[in-house]
């Protein structure tokens, strides 16, 4: 029989295991702010007199990983470039992203750890949104700036319950309207069918769709869960409905699957993709196999000639666009081992938005001013719609242009539109235009 | 009626890369009484072999031979090094074992290649084939999928039933001491029984790639399924792992294609549930449930 | 006695516990918090495969039920943490004895399958029913630190506190379980049914009666994960979770309760050591990232190979008498030969 004294014994050691493994004490950088003399002092948490430290939770294992394992690394791309130039106001800026696996459970402890021991400034572009959703009260309610989620959903523009967070890249409901404008005057009459991811993505896509396409015109909504590879069902029911234009709110490989599998069931109807999963650089890595079958010396490209998307980032085709110039500078500097595809230059973009709000934040920012700044609205930069920040409104890109891929680039087909994410507002034309990219390559304060 | 047929016959196509997976868990279950949760893991390196190969080489039969190859090697190796110490001990050390070499064979997967899509060739076109106007949903590929996975299957029942080395196999699984004092070299068995898994976990590999991408996770729901579709069959028979990757993949195709695909794991769960209620030891099972 | 003793070591550790929660920093409690929460999970299975032998590779599905089932509660009744847990713990038991009744008749690698796709499948329900589940974006939990305490309470550490006290709870009841007449009739029934029935043992009533318990425990230790991480989403209830339970139960040493916390701790500090080294390495980016992973599948390997008995039966081969002693004796490693292994030899 076990005696007390062992069975105490045995719950000491377990419990000291716990306590040995505690190697790390919390502890607490916060200091006194500063006014605006030129030294650099210890500001707020994770700002030192020479580094700023900022973390994020990143998908880079994992069937989420493929494609977006790529943009922090060309955010930190960026960040190094920048370090080399100055750094922001003389810091450097340090950047510990975490793999999370795309599972929300990690991600809070990922996050956590983030917060609590590293003591990082800010989280920054924290992707996906059932794993950042699980970090975002924790984040505002430990009042630790939360900027530039890697998310479209539209549950970041919420700046009275959650005033730390910031979206930025253009929202899926507006990416949906705008699609769907498009459809609406471009193939009035035509059935159409959605194919959508069975998450937040999709269905805030369909939302947008569902606000400007007539009703009477879509005939079949098919859905789709990223861990089910085998989509031969829907595209059969889309097939089988007579689909004549299909919007695809899918991620690259699905959009490459429904590429094979209408092929497979000579099925041919005009594709039109978010811009999520439209990059032609990758579609065209995915079904370069495919494209070379038949003997026929068929292009690589043919596969996805034709495809109908968005952007809202300058395209990668047009080479003589400043921004692209700053990228494939980047790119070639720092980043040889990725291609320059979409999510490369979704990271730099990115980048350089962070360094831009930390810039106008000040030269001893607090967590506080990093806020301010941005709620005070940011000049448009990468992107060519402007932003929508303002303290009432937290949502970052509010535009984009329509596109084709001709010869594995994106052609822009029209002008930039803007819109709003509610079901009346209208889809506009921008005419601001776009402001070169600095010759620095790094914005100015 | 065209989309009755379509769905039908894209569900034998996906059934039968289950059934073969389900071949590769019969054949080590029967074999050695383990149930490899690295079966995926497996196929997913060896096609990356096959990637290489053919990335190099530009030729498709010399990757797809290089896959067979690895998975026999494969098969062989993880039995003499990581599994055979778990034999005589509990069943559930195997399940361990193999499931920390999933996550192994993934992450070096991720370490050596990335862990990027890679478009994987298809043996054959993948344009849809017709009968006049009429589409019938399946692709040359396809009809090469299914005729692989058929004659692989029949090579297997032939070599159990007709030549000395599947009765070895066969007694061996059978009862492993009795074997072992007739003179059967027990380890050499069970070595073989491992790379024959790993043979038609690359064949499954090869096979389904060209759908999936490649990637370190690119088999890890083929293999749920496949895993399914050995229990439908009935863990024992290779017929029932046929029978029961085919069933799957048509009752799932019908059903996401009509009732829609959110739930389509769902109805796998519950064609499961139907057969493991009617026959608790799936359906080719020849248990009898011992009733005291 | 026996309740009465395990009351007593149970409110010592409590004791101890508190007092390092407050000494280790705000961030080794949340780690802390998680690790209690799977250690309720944890011992629920390791009860179910070591006690009653039978295997299950779904106990996450449990976990997603209790979870959500917690959530719901709290955001639409807006009932107290205390009522919350109880509740899950019903909704879960409820669950266990459900796909207990189906799956009375299934053995060995029959069950193992079903609860694979038990698994992988009750997630999705979440996906589908967007309305009620929140969909693939999921439901927000959260719990306030009580008055009582203080503003300056750290959040963490009140997490900390609650989730070790309802796994040292949990620990006492299964450990009364596990010495009583039930728990000597499932190792009966684990060592040979035919035997064991004709002994007069109910043995479905068993079989079920064990997935019960360890779906009530999965289910509340799902709520107190969801409690600690502030999020149930199908994307958190993946099969991953229910392998690592099990691997957990398996790691720790089947069976045994303090096996239990030896596999949670090993689920939970692990993988996070190993990141932590690879990242003080300079490695970073998508390839190295698979180096922790690769590393914790050999950290598997070898732990199995070197100790089939797992932690816990590693330590008492190394302790001898003076280790921590198993709650299980050593003949539950004897390989149990299922039933279809006595069947006629089939035809292929």
């Amino acid at each position: 029989m076990r005696t007390p004294h062992r069975s105490v014994l045995a719950a000491v050691a377990g419990v000291a295991v716990v306590a040995l493994m505690a190697a790390g004490c919390g502890s607490s950088g916060s200091g006194s702010s500063s006014g605006s003399s030129k030294t650099l002092t210890a500001s707020a948490p994770g700002i030192t007199a020479s580094t700023i430290t900022i973390g994020s939770h990143q998908p880079l294992t994992g069937v989420a990983a493929p494609g977006y394992d790529e943009i922090a690394p060309a955010a930190n791309a960026y960040f190094q470039y920048v370090n080399a130039h100055g750094g922001i106001y003389g810091r450097k800026i340090v950047y510990k992203y975490l793999n999370d696996q795309y599972d929300p459970t990690i991600t809070s402890t990922v996050v956590h750890q983030l917060v609590l021991q590293d003591n990082v400034y800010a989280i920054f572009n924290g992707l996906g949104t059932p794993t950042h959703l699980a970090v975002v009260k924790y984040l505002n309610s430990s009042k630790v700036p939360d900027v530039f989620v890697a998310s479209g959903c539209e549950c970041w523009n919420a700046p009275s319950t959650y005033p730390e967070t910031f979206g930025w890249q253009l929202d899926y409901v507006r990416e949906g309207k705008i699609l769907g404008n498009y459809i609406k005057q471009h193939f009035p009459g035509k059935k159409v069918g959605y194919f959508y991811q069975d998450d937040e993505f999709g269905m805030d896509g369909v939302k947008g769709l569902d606000y400007e396409i007539p009703k009477s015109q879509v005939v079949a909504r098919e859905s789709y869960n990223p861990t089910v590879t085998n989509i031969a069902p829907q595209v059969t029911a889309l097939k089988a409905a007579g689909a004549q234009v299909v919007v695809s709110f899918s991620v690259p490989a699905f959009t490459a699957l429904l590429r094979l599998n209408s092929l497979k069931l000579n099925f041919n109807p005009q594709l039109v993709v978010s811009d999520v999963g439209s990059d032609p650089i990758t579609l065209a890595g995915l079904l370069e196999s495919f494209a070379k079958q038949g003997g026929t010396t068929v292009q690589g490209n043919e596969l996805t000639e034709g495809i109908i998307t968005d952007g809202y980032l300058p395209s990668l085709g047009d080479t003589s666009n400043s921004w692209i110039k700053l990228m494939t500078m980047i790119h070639s500097k720092y980043l040889t081992k990725y291609p320059l595809d979409g999510n490369v230059a979704y990271g730099i973009a990115v980048g350089y938005t962070f360094v831009q709000a930390m810039l106008k934040a000040g030269r001893n920012p607090t967590r506080q001013d990093l806020i301010d700044a941005i709620n005070k609205g940011m000049p448009q930069g990468v992107s060519v719609a402007p932003y929508a920040y303002s303290s009432s409104n937290h949502n970052g890109i509010t535009g984009a242009y329509m596109a084709v891929i001709k010869n594995g680039a994106l052609v822009p087909t029209g002008p930039v539109q803007v819109t709003d994410t509610s079901p009346t507002g209208a889809v506009t034309t921008y005419t601001g235009g776009q402001p070169a990219a600095p010759a620095s390559g790094i914005p100015s304060p | 009626m065209q989309e009755f047929i379509e769905f039908g016959l894209g569900g034998i196509g996906i059934g039968m890369i289950y059934a073969a997976i389900a071949l590769s868990l019969v054949l080590i279950w029967r074999g050695t009484r383990v149930l490899n949760y690295s079966q995926g893991g497996m196929a997913m390196f060896t096609t990356y072999v096959a990637w290489v190969v053919i990335s190099h080489t530009g030729n498709y039969w010399l990757g797809f031979a290089a896959a067979l190859a690895s998975g026999l090697i494969l098969g062989a190796i993880l039995e003499r090094t990581v599994v055979r110490p778990t034999v005589g001990k509990s069943p559930l050390n195997s399940v361990i074992v193999t499931i920390g070499l999933l996550i192994f064979l993934e992450g070096l997967a991720g370490i050596i290649y990335g862990g990027q899509y890679r478009s994987f060739p298809a043996a054959y076109s993948v344009r849809g084939l017709k009968i006049g106007t009429f589409s019938l949903g399946i692709s040359p590929s396809d009809l090469f999928t299914a005729a692989a996975v058929l004659a692989a299957a029949l090579a297997l029942a032939l070599v159990f039933r007709y030549t000395t080395v599947g009765l070895r196999l066969r007694a061996t699984a059978f009862n492993s001491s009795v074997a072992r004092l007739l003179g059967i070299r027990i380890g050499r068995v069970l070595t073989l029984g491992w790379a024959l898994a790993g043979l038609f976990g690359a064949l499954a590999g090869v096979l389904v790639t060209p759908s999936t991408f490649l990637y370190p996770n690119s088999m890890d729901s083929i293999f749920v399924l496949g895993f399914t579709a050995a229990v439908i069959g009935g863990l024992d028979s290779p017929v029932g792992a046929v029978v029961g990757g085919v069933l799957l993949g048509v009752v799932l195709s019908y059903a996401g294609g009509y009732l829609g695909n959110d739930l389509v794991l769902v109805y796998g769960l519950v064609v499961l549930a139907l057969v493991l209620m009617i026959r608790p030891s799936g359906l080719f099972s020849s248990a009898v449930a011992r009733r005291v | 006695m026996t309740l009465l003793r395990h009351l007593a070591v149970a409110i010592v550790v409590a004791v101890i516990l508190a007092l390092i929660s407050v000494q280790i920093g705000s961030y080794r409690d949340y780690q802390m918090a998680e690790v209690a929460a799977y250690v309720v999970a944890v011992a629920g299975l390791t009860l179910l495969i070591g006690l009653s032998g039978q295997i299950s590779v779904g106990n996450g599905a449990f976990m997603a039920v209790g979870g959500y089932g917690g959530a719901l509660l709290m955001i639409h009744l807006n009932w107290p943490l205390e009522l919350v847990l109880l509740a899950s713990v019903v909704i879960a038991a409820v669950s266990g004895a459900i796909f207990g009744v189906a799956a009375a008749r299934l053995r060995g690698p029959y069950l193992a399958g079903a609860t694979l796709m038990l698994a992988v499948a009750l997630p999705t329900l979440a996906d589908q029913y967007a309305g009620v589940f929140g969909g693939d974006q999921g439901l927000s939990v959260t719990i306030n630190t009580p008055a009582f305490l203080g503003a300056t309470f750290p959040p963490t550490r009140w997490l900390a506190w609650v989730t070790c006290a309802a796994a040292l709870i949990v620990l006492v009841l299964l450990a009364n379980l596990g010495r009583s007449r039930i728990g000597r009739s499932w190792r009966a029934v684990r060592d040979d049914e035919v035997a064991a029935s004709l002994a007069g043992l109910n043995v479905a009533r068993l079989q079920i009666l064990a997935f019960v318990v360890s779906a009530a425990c999965a289910g509340l230790g799902g709520t107190l994960l969801a409690v600690v991480t502030g999020i149930v989403a199908p994307g958190a209830y993946t099969l991953t979770l229910s392998i690592g339970l099990l691997t957990a139960a398996v790691l720790g040493g089947l069976g045994s309760l303090l096996g239990a916390v030896w596999g949670s701790l090993v689920l939970v500090l692990v993988p996070s050591y190993l990141t932590n080294v690879a990242a003080s390495h300079g490695l970073s980016g998508a390839a190295s990232s698979s180096i922790p992973i690769a590393a914790y599948g050999v950290v598997l390997i070898i732990v199995m190979l070197v100790f089939p008995a797992g932690i816990q039966g590693g330590l008492r081969r190394l302790f001898g008498p003076a280790a921590p002693a198993a709650a299980v004796p050593i003949n539950v490693l004897r390989r149990r030969r299922p039933a279809s292994e006595h069947q006629k030899e089939g035809t292929t």
